[in-house]
């Protein structure tokens, strides 16, 4: 494994990394300026994780990141060398859906669908931190994540309905 | 983006290395301003140092002298969360929690969040003149479309506003920026970090390109008991400050000790006028010495076409949060203090 250190300094060309993706090991061979969201995308074939602006402002790219939720549109793959990823494709527990995916399609928390990924990785992310616990807290710590079809009310129902059911637990 | 080589510092040393000699190479923690630049082509670079994995200055602790320091790589998340911050500093909790989103704030470190540049349209539009982005070629924003511009302390050459949130609270709280280079260590007042405009708007702080950010540091007196941090925006989370303002207010017997008022969204910096707060000295704190106080802090407010707003804006924010710092109880989330 190539380690990004001063050997490599003077060097543009692709650097070997290694992530761990769903629990999965992968190794990809990436330049520098290739965000996380691209290489997860295009060199992982990892589609699920989606590009709405690409610079910050959407949340449509969420994925968690050792254990935290993060924007992959604005991080660098280079970055995370070594790092944990869990992505829309991961949180499914083989063919049973994850209890926010199911909460989603009860309260028919989308439309077109492009923003749900970064919508539920995020929602795993403010779960975890056990941070916002009324709905307003809910929706501001949501408030990272637009959805230009307007499923706000929804997704906040789901999500509040999975938060509930984690408290109960 | 443009094509750069990129270096994991091992630590602060090598840090300053890579980028020594090199006016191209760029540091780089969160990434969250930085890359959005980059992907602009509003800043270049040929080197990204990557200061994330220095072992030092993650951490935030207790100083010897009663106060605390904040490590430059520790996460906003991190720092707003963080005991000794909610309990002691609050007013800063509330104002890094009034920034961007919880994603962000995962990632975005307190070094870059002092080092993030102004939001402004024409900044970030490299078709259009922009003394800060491309210096001699002019402001657009002075006669173009200003309504989130500056209305104190702006110049002919630039009335960019400082966006951060989280500075407005450092500024109030006389925070001390922690810093090092190839020159050694050096320390400097929260007050005298930011620059105005003047006419060199493309510095926007006294920082050395070649310089690295490593910690900030609290003085011992947090204004736990009396604060507020109120944002007015354009949407209610996830926007950026028209005006905002921070308050810190040290009360004995019903009488102000001491005040700090700092405001954010109206200049090139956090703004604040000890003028006023020494007004409010020994006086009561009542609605018609805060709106004295905001009279002082506002004085040669200067408005654009767009923008002038701020100036009344600001004044009445800066009652109604000294108000609310009354009563911290009163900004809890899901409150709604009117006046
Ligand atoms: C959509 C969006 C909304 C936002 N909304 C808000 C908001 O409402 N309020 C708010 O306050 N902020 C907001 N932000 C800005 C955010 O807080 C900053 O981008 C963040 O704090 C920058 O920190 P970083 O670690 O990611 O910096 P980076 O992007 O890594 O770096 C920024 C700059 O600082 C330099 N740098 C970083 N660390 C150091 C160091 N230790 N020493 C020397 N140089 C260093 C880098 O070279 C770079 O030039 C928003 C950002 C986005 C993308
Ligand atoms: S206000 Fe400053 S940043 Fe904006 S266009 Fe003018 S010079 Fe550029
Ligand atoms: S694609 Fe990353 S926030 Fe929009
Ligand atoms: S469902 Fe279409 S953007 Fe949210």
């Amino acid at each position: 494994m190539e380690i990004v250190t001063k050997s490599t300094r003077n060097v543009l060309q692709p650097r070997l990394l290694s992530l761990r993706v769903n629990g999965v090991p992968r190794i990809l061979e990436v330049s520098p300026w290739v965000s996380l969201l691209d290489g997860l995308r295009d060199h992982l074939d990892l589609t699920g994780t989606k590009k709405g602006c690409d610079h910050g402002q959407c949340g449509a790219c969420t994925v968690i990141c050792d254990g935290k939720r993060i924007l992959s549109c604005l991080t660098l793959a280079v970055m995370k060398n070594g790092s944990e990823i869990t992505t829309i494709e991961g949180i499914s527990n083989g063919d049973e859906l994850h209890p926010l995916q199911k909460a989603f399609i009860e309260h028919d928390a989308f439309q077109c669908g492009y923003c749900t990924p970064g919508q539920i990785c995020s929602a795993i992310g403010m779960i975890d931190e056990k941070k916002a616990q009324t709905r307003a807290e809910v929706k501001d710590s949501m408030s990272g994540n637009l959805c230009r079809c307007g499923a706000n009310s929804n997704i906040i129902d789901a999500i509040m309905e999975v938060k509930e059911r984690r408290n109960h637990a | 983006m443009h094509n750069f080589n990129y270096a994991q510092a091992q630590n602060i040393g090598e840090a300053i290395e890579f980028a020594k000699g090199n006016e191209s190479a760029k540091f780089i923690a969160g990434g969250t301003n930085l890359i959005d630049l980059l992907k602009y082509n509003i800043t270049t670079a040929n080197m990204l140092v990557d200061i994330n994995h220095v072992p030092e200055h993650h951490l935030i602790e207790e100083k010897s002298d009663g106060g605390v320091r904040l490590g430059a790589f520790v996460t906003n998340a991190d720092t707003a969360y963080h005991p000794l911050i909610e309990s002691r500093y609050p007013l800063l909790s509330k104002a890094i929690l009034a920034g961007a989103s919880a994603q962000i704030r995962n990632m975005a470190t307190n070094g870059g969040n002092l080092l993030q540049r102004t939001r402004c349209y024409y900044f970030y539009d490299p078709a259009t003149p922009c003394n800060k982005r491309e210096p001699g070629t002019g402001c657009s924003a002075i006669g173009g479309y200003n309504r989130i511009m500056a209305v104190l302390g702006t110049s002919e050459n630039c009335i960019a506003v400082f966006p951060s949130d989280m500075c407005v609270a450092l500024a109030a709280l006389q925070a001390v920026v922690n810093i090092t280079g190839p020159e050694g260590d050096r320390s400097m007042p929260f007050a005298d970090f930011h620059r105005l405009p003047g006419d060199t708007p493309h510095l926007d702080n006294n920082l050395k390109t070649d310089e690295i950010i490593v910690s900030i540091d609290l003085p011992e007196k947090g204004f736990d008991k009396n604060y507020s941090y109120l944002k007015l925006r354009d949407r209610s989370s996830y926007a950026f400050a028209l005006v905002s303002v921070a308050t810190g207010l040290e009360l004995e017997n019903n009488l102000i000790k001491e005040a700090r008022i700092a405001l954010g969204g109206l200049a090139h910096k956090p703004w604040r006028v000890e003028k006023a707060e020494d007004f409010l000295k020994d006086k009561e704190p009542t609605m018609s010495n805060f709106a004295s106080a905001a009279e002082m802090i506002l004085f040669g407010a200067t408005g654009f076409e767009h923008n002038s707003f701020k100036i009344e804006l600001a004044k009445r924010a800066i009652v109604r949060n000294c108000m609310m710092a009354l009563n911290p109880e009163s900004q809890q989330p899901g409150a709604q203090p009117s006046l």
